[in-house]
């Protein structure tokens, strides 16, 4: 059989490889390399699709080999129903990336195809691992890319939010290292499904749990340790800041799903509170502190950090439902939400970040105060803008819509408060989301800038359009969406409820 | 054509038409896009009334059916699904002749806009969007439609996006529309938790069971389960019915087109909430509390609103405060369980009021876009059309015996008289005396439009393009095209008539009795029904009750005040100033949302985001441990001074301490 994963993780590094091997003489060489390694591979995700066997949570496409043997280290790779559409997500935006940086990038331009290449290789990685090691492995060579993404074609404050993002990610994760060598020495395996069947103290449980969570918490990220995200974004090129809303906050949320929740079931339960309240404040909170923004990057990334308050929330929720009803009815609704809201939000946010990306590209700056009736001018963009930031405040039919729809059904399950909390997002949403529409596409033409621009060319409408049909197709028909994951949840809520305290 | 295809086309065909008119304006141009959006819309309304003709006369049964699977979770089925009873033919052939008429309309009215293929995608968007919402035969599919025309409408008060005003009034009716769905979907929470399922059937099978179940929300205090969900669903209708205290978006709509207004602000989306209550009616038959608590909020919206329409000088603004007032008088109706004549007074209510909206935007193209009726009058023997249906919208509206609203209104104070719900008595009132100021403001706009002194002047061979002042018009006002007038017409007949035409089957029939459920006990329309001997005696009795003798009072003072004795309107207005600014004000709703809710929340964002994310989180926790960091780092490198004798005296300093140690620990 294929190595389908190790293809998928191997033909975008390779192909990045490739792309450097181009140089610096001949950007073109380079840029129809990494498009042609990208395209490879969203279609060796069609054999992935197609040949994921959704009525099982068993992991699938397994493959394992040794790595460093004195440690019991494998190369082992496998997916089931919450990594395939994160794999396939970032499959999707592989070619996204390759087109929307293909005129905009002068500088280096192999290089910076290189880096995202290589970031998306990792990221299938991290999504696939089930080693342990292999996994922190991955989750940190992550960071070089992206790292070099945003300190070399970054904005002016780039140095402050490289390092600020590399210490602040680094921090977390050196908890979790900690965290799963405790793991592998008590189980003797890196396995993580090993560890999934290891019991545990609760003294144990929770400090691996504030481990993990160190690590994830800032991933994702959770309020009080989301301040990188907004500097992050705000000085990442736009292909970068796509990459990081789009796929790299998902890390954190899947990371909750494959360790924290599994690992430590019991320190889950008795810190959800903890998790529901961090997230209520992600949402609310960092709600009204995105409705005041002027820079149209940081709104996009406060609210990212306040969308992502509804993964935490329909993860952790379900421990609230099990002690009210005494069962799970209800918890899947809300782990599906937390995994649609993680795919829905990665087209919405990084369709966004383009948006802002095709106005920085013509005007050079990001304030909300530099702009005014781009509708005027920029009609079709004026389309795509709105859509968008339609999505991004839950619209019905629209991808935005299903995942907090279904989180909110969900927590209205566990507690009256936490619907209501995580509801607020319908106005709070809807402000900042509108508010900008009306400072920026609405109105008349404020100034010579804007009375100058040239609407969206043909690369940026398939870019767009390419992103409508996923947020309004997902919003229309989610039904395959969810359908993949049903297994893998029945069998992760099952196996969380089970204490392993004895 | 199977019946299932039809009913897939309803909705479909505008949608395409939406989609051509929209994303190919260019290529279709526009006569093209007209074109293919009026024929789809006039598809729409043909099958809808083929539906309504094969339930009538071939005995067509309920159908409730999937169209597709939307997801599966957990066992839990959210589908696309279309519900088509009595009351939903009645709702798509009303939402689709309308639309129909205003499609027409447009032509004229938006002639020399730019932007006429984008504004005809809209508004066949919107009877996509509208029609889903009243063929839902589920709660999700329901919230969806509802957004959805929520969508519409943001997007048409704002048509003229260059017009700071109207995005302003495009976004304030979102988001009050958003609060109000805030409420609405915790109510489908509620639902979904309680029954399993959001499908209406299951739901509304189940709901006698849940009957007797509480739900603890606020400190221990416990709600009956069902009025919980009731009085969230109804939150939802308040926002999109537009009732006291979420009607505050509705007077700014009037920033959008003319053509909109009528379809979406006074016919068919406002009325959403009116129908989805009556919808859910086996729901709210089980709670007295939440009927009571509808009925009330209705009575404040029907006559408070109304009488605000009394000083309002903008010609739409008055036709749409007297909007509010009458979908109060729906709410009151849905409040004492008479769904059917809410249903039957949204019937009657979307044809006036079409017809006055869009008379008024006959009168605003004549005047040249002039919106202040102080620079208007005498209009009647410019535009006799327009002046004509205008009346006959207006008998309507104020309910003059034979007219379609005389029907509609009547039965409605009627029910409220009969009822003996909780606050019925001062309900009814409320309602009453609603008539009067009905009246009151309808005769105002009349004489002050149509009638008396020309108060503006013609401007001979001033530029028709250019923006005059006040009261001066480049040419002589004319009457308004066909386009224009012949949907007036279409309006008119059916406004006088329709009542008369249909009281019997739909109040009195039990037309709607597949589609609505009203307790035993609770049914003051069969009560009223037993005293009613056909259409035209009720006309005749009428003119022996109270509300037809408020009615003729109304009119009475308004022809003195407006047309006789216009000193009067001034001398009650230096009077009362107190009255008066409070109610030139609107009661102060949107100086107290503007001060509390809009500033409030930008204030308590600046905070949050200054003082505690950049100033305590950044300022403190993240920069100042990397201070911390630094400062440690400078004083540690002071003992790196580089010159050997430091180091090899630290040396010998640290060896004497350890074997100091060591000595004393051995």
């Amino acid at each position: 059989m294929m190595p389908l994963l190790s293809l998928l993780i191997w033909v975008p590094i390779l192909g990045g490889v490739a792309t450097l091997a181009a140089g610096d003489s001949r950007p073109t060489m380079a840029k129809w390399i990494s498009l042609l390694a990208a395209l490879v591979t969203l279609v060796l995700c069609i054999p992935l699709y197609t040949g994921f066997d959704n009525t099982t949570a068993a992991m699938q496409f397994e493959e394992m080999r040794p790595w460093i043997s004195a440690f019991d280290v494998n190369y082992h790779l496998g997916v089931d129903g919450f990594s395939v559409p994160l794999i396939l997500l970032t499959a999707f935006f592989g070619p996204l990336v390759v087109i929307a940086g293909w005129e905009v990038i002068k500088d280096k331009v192999h290089q910076y195809m290189a880096a995202f290449l290589i970031m998306e290789g990792l990221m299938v990685g991290v999504f696939s691992a089930l080693d342990g090691l292999l996994f922190y492995v991955f989750f940190e060579a992550m960071l070089i890319p992206m790292f070099l993404v945003i300190g070399i074609w970054g904005g002016p404050n780039r140095v402050y939010a490289t390092i600020k993002f590399f210490l602040y990610t680094f921090l977390g994760s050196v908890f979790m290292l900690v965290g799963i060598i405790y793991l592998y020495l008590n189980a003797g395996s890196w396995a993580i499904t090993d560890w999934h069947a290891l019991p545990l103290t609760m003294v144990e449980q929770k400090w691996i749990f504030l481990g993990l969570l160190a690590a994830f918490a800032v991933k994702i990220p959770m309020w009080p340790v989301h301040t990188w995200l907004p500097d992050a974004h705000v000085e990442a090129p736009t292909g970068g800041s796509v990459i990081l809303a789009a796929i790299m906050l998902k890390i954190g949320g899947y990371g909750f799903i494959r360790f924290s929740l599994p690992i430590t079931p019991d320190a889950a339960a008795a810190l959800d509170w903890l998790m529901i309240a961090l997230s209520l404040v992600a949402i609310v909170y960092i709600g009204f502190v995105a409705l005041v923004q002027q820079d149209m990057k940081k709104l996009i990334a406060y609210s990212s950090i306040s969308h992502m308050g509804f993964v935490t929330l329909g993860l952790f929720i379900a421990f609230a439902i099990y002690r009210n009803s005494g069962g799970t009815q209800g918890a899947g609704l809300g782990v599906e939400g937390a995994m649609v809201q993680m795919v829905s939000h990665g087209f919405i946010s990084g369709a966004l970040f383009l948006c802002v990306g095709v106005l920085y590209d013509r005007v050079h700056s990001r304030e909300i105060s530099a702009y005014g009736g781009v509708a005027n001018t920029m009609p079709w963009f004026a389309f795509f803008a709105v859509l968008f930031l339609m999505a991004n405040s839950g619209l019905p039919g629209t991808s935005g819509f299903v995942g907090e729809f279904m989180v909110i059904l969900a927590s209205f399950r566990a507690n009256f408060w936490f619907a209501a909390l995580a509801g607020l997002t319908l106005i709070l949403g809807a402000a900042y989301s509108l508010w900008l529409v009306k400072r920026v596409i609405f109105g008349a033409v404020a100034n010579k800038d804007v009375a100058a621009l040239r609407d969206i060319n043909g690369r940026e409408a398939l870019v767009l359009t390419t992103l409508a049909i996923a947020v309004v197709g997902m919003g229309v028909w989610p039904f395959p969406v969810v359908d993949m994951m049903h297994a893998s949840v029945d069998q992760l809520l099952a196996h969380v409820i089970q204490s392993k305290l004895n | 054509m199977d019946i299932k295809t039809i009913l897939l086309l309803v909705p479909l065909l505008p949608l395409f038409g939406a989609a051509v008119s929209g994303l190919l304006r260019n290529q279709v141009g526009r006569a093209g896009a007209h074109w293919v959006t009026i024929l789809a819309v006039a598809g729409s309304c043909l099958l809808s009334f083929w539906v309504l003709y094969l339930q009538m006369y071939e005995g067509l049964e309920t159908l409730n059916y999937s169209v597709y699977t939307w997801m599966v979770v957990e066992g839990v089925t959210f589908e696309v699904g279309f519900l088509v009873d009595h009351l939903t033919s009645l709702m798509m052939c009303v939402v689709t002749f309308v639309s129909l008429m205003v499609h027409i309309y447009t032509i004229g009215y938006m002639h020399d806009d730019p932007g006429y293929q984008r504004f005809f995608s809209y508004i066949n968007l919107f009877t996509f969007a509208m029609l889903m919402l009243v063929m839902a035969n589920n709660f999700m599919q329901l919230f969806f439609g509802w957004e959805a025309v929520g969508l519409v409408s943001y997007l048409l008060i704002g048509f003229w996006f260059k017009k700071d005003t109207a995005i302003f009034a495009n976004m304030k009716a979102f988001l009050v529309n958003r609060v109000g769905d805030f409420g609405f979907l915790l109510g489908i929470a509620a639902v979904l938790m309680t029954f399993g399922s959001l499908d209406y059937a299951t739901v509304f099978t189940a709901a006698p069971d849940a009957a007797g179940e509480t739900i603890s929300v606020i400190g221990g205090m416990e709600w009956g389960l069902l009025t919980f969900i009731c009085v969230c669903l109804f939150i939802g209708a308040m926002g999109k019915s537009a009732q006291a205290p979420l009607h505050v978006w509705l007077p700014d709509s009037m920033e959008g087109p003319t053509p909109i207004s009528a379809l979406i602000h006074a016919a068919t989306m406002v009325t959403a909430g009116i129908f989805m209550v009556a919808r859910m009616s086996p729901l709210f038959e089980l709670s007295d509390a939440a009927l009571s608590f509808v009925m009330l909020i209705g009575a404040f919206t029907a006559f408070f609103m109304g009488l605000i329409g009394i000083v309002q000088n903008d010609i739409k603004r008055v036709v749409a405060y007297s909007t509010l007032s009458q979908l109060g008088y729906m709410t009151v109706a849905l409040g004492v369980s008479a769904y059917s004549a809410a249903i039957f007074h949204l019937m009657t209510h979307a044809f006036f009021k079409a017809l006055l909206f869009l008379g008024a935007g006959s009168v605003i193209i004549a005047m040249h876009h002039q919106q202040d009726m102080r620079y208007m009058g005498g209009l009647r023997k410019y535009m006799p059309v327009t002046w004509i249906t205008a009346w006959l919208g207006t008998l309507a509206l104020v309910g003059f015996p034979f007219f379609a609203g005389f029907y509609s209104k009547d039965a409605i104070i009627e029910v409220v008289h009969l009822s003996e719900r909780f606050g019925a008595g001062v309900t009814y009132w409320l309602v009453v005396a609603g008539v009067f100021v009905t009246a009151m403001y309808s005769f105002r706009l009349l004489y002050l439009t149509f009638h008396g002194k020309e108060k503006f002047e013609v401007v001979e061979g001033a530029d028709p393009h250019a923006h005059l002042p006040d009261g001066q018009l480049a040419h002589k006002p004319h009457e308004s095209p066909l386009v224009v007038t012949i949907p007036l017409i279409l309006l008119a007949i059916p406004s006088v008539v329709i009542g008369w035409l249909t009281i019997e089957p739909v109040l009195f029939g039990g037309w709607l009795s597949d589609a609505i459920y009203v307790a035993e006990g609770n049914d003051v329309v069969a009560a009223l029904g037993e005293h009613f001997h056909g259409a035209t005696a009720m006309a005749i009795h009428g003119v022996q009750t109270v509300p037809f003798w408020l009615m003729l009072a109304g009119f009475a003072v308004a022809t003195l005040v407006w047309r006789f004795r216009p000193g009067i309107a001034a001398t009650t207005k230096a009077r009362l100033p107190g009255l008066y600014s409070l109610l030139d004000h609107k009661y102060y709703f949107d100086e107290f949302n503007q001060k509390v809710f809009a500033n409030g929340a930008v204030r308590l964002g600046q905070g949050l985001w200054k003082k505690a994310d950049a100033g305590f989180i950044d300022g403190i926790l993240v920069n100042g441990s990397a201070k911390l960091v630094g400062r440690v780092a400078a004083l540690v490198r002071r003992w790196q001074t580089g010159f050997l004798y430091d180091y090899a005296f630290s040396m010998i300093i640290g060896l004497i301490a350890i074997l100091g140690v060591w000595v004393v620990l051995r």
